[in-house]
């Protein structure tokens, strides 16, 4: 990583260019099964945006100290000790919650996102940048999640968080909620990034040929 | 016998893992443009998935459960089979080197991994007993291998379709998986849970 990548840099990476979601297809395991109600994925996309900050920011606070042979069990150790702690201050404070995220919330050991950040990232950087780009990644996995759920709780319940947007007459398209209809609009939420992204390429590149049309211009 | 053969169908065609879990999709998408590789994906998948639920079912009952120690069940189960299949892995590669051959490469890849990890947690949240845990890790196991298997075939069929431009790849892949859930949805209610 490049020193003069200023801290908001790092962090706005994730969101966009790199968002974990729709841009490395990483972890995408949780994605689905979580996001039939706006509620869940936000709560998923929380723990997992903390369990990565914090284990960004141990893991470069260490980084001198781990042997580069063993880096992955330690990495994997320091993951699930986190992810305990999410499990345990969740069951105490939030059991319905808990309760709707079940074993998904274990399985954020395994997501290869955080392994890969750990790896990547915070394995050769230190403390602060570290901190913003698991904060930045974590931010761009649980908005996507957010969104996802939204729109499937908005199409498949015609509500958001719980609240009522279509009013009573609204006739819920139940496939949103149950899994296909989560496979279905992840492909096509995919689909419309790589529209957006080409554009913004072309765009780029259109205003890159003006530039160089006008200062020739100019010249002549 | 009718408890566990109703288990079995249940893991394998009602409670798909995959399509209706959304467990293991990273392998689920990144292993199933090729035929060949699926099959021999599904069947490590499953053999792994079995050996380690076993594993993990002894760990749970005869140290976690009776000394209370369940609040570690995330960290010791991931340990355990992170480390069971790094063990599993080397073995072959001694003594079985024309298996290491064949299935190496998808025994590193499932090392760690959600599905992997996901049935003996599911085991032990749900209380299985010894037979009960083997038969929902095969059956678990053998669910996908079957979605991952025909995944790959509609894939190599996909190659001669014209896609949009946008949707090449991964995003046609999860529209595919959608309507494969669609069609396993029908098998819902067929059995009651």
């Amino acid at each position: 990583m490049n020193n003069n990548d200023s801290l908001w840099d790092i962090f706005y990476k994730g969101l966009f260019d790199q968002n974990p979601i729709f841009r490395l297809a990483l972890s995408l395991c949780p994605a689905l099964a979580v996001t039939s109600t706006a509620i869940n994925a936000l709560a998923m996309g929380l723990s997992v945006m903390f369990v990565i900050t914090a284990n960004n920011t141990v893991i470069s606070l260490f980084r001198r100290w781990v042997n580069p042979k063993v880096r992955v069990p330690v990495y994997i150790t320091s993951i699930a000790t986190i992810v305990t702690v999410v499990q345990l201050v969740l069951e105490a404070y939030f059991p319905e919650l808990f309760r709707a995220l079940s074993i998904y919330l274990a399985l954020i050991v395994v997501f290869a996102i955080i392994l890969a950040r750990a790896e990547v990232f915070a394995a050769k950087n230190t403390v602060v940048p570290s901190f913003f780009d698991g904060l930045g990644m974590g931010t761009g996995f649980a908005g996507a999640m957010v969104l996802i759920g939204v729109i499937r709780e908005l199409f498949g319940a015609g509500t958001i968080f719980g609240l009522e947007v279509f009013g009573a007459g609204y006739d819920p398209i139940l496939i949103m909620i149950l899994p296909p209809g989560g496979f279905i609009l992840i492909g096509l939420m995919i689909g419309a990034f790589n529209i957006y992204s080409a554009r913004q390429a072309k765009i780029g590149a259109a205003r890159a040929k003006a530039c160089t049309a006008c200062a020739q211009g100019s010249e002549a | 016998m009718g408890e566990y053969f109703t288990l079995f169908m249940g893991a394998v065609i009602v409670n798909n893992f995959v399509l209706t879990r959304f467990l293991g999709l990273c392998i689920f998408f990144g292993v199933s443009k090729n035929l060949n590789a699926s099959i021999g994906m599904g069947m490590a998948v499953t053999s792994v998935m079995t050996l380690s639920s076993i594993l993990a079912w002894i760990v749970y009952n005869y140290v976690l459960h009776p000394y209370g120690l369940t609040f570690l069940t995330t960290a010791v189960f991931v340990v355990l089979v992170a480390s069971f299949v790094q063990l599993l892995e080397m073995i072959i590669k001694k003594h079985a080197p024309a298996l290491y051959g064949m299935w190496g490469i998808y025994l590193v890849l499932i090392a760690t991994n959600c599905i992997v990890l996901g049935v003996p947690l599911l085991n032990a949240e749900s209380n299985f007993g010894f037979v009960k845990s083997i038969v929902f890790a095969i059956g678990s196991g053998a669910g996908f291998a079957l979605a991952i298997i025909l995944m790959a075939s509609l894939r190599e069929k996909l190659q001669y379709a014209d896609v949009p431009k946008s949707l090449e790849g991964l995003g046609i892949a999860f529209v595919l998986a959608g309507m494969l859930a669609l069609s396993f949805m029908g098998f819902s209610g067929m059995i009651p849970l």
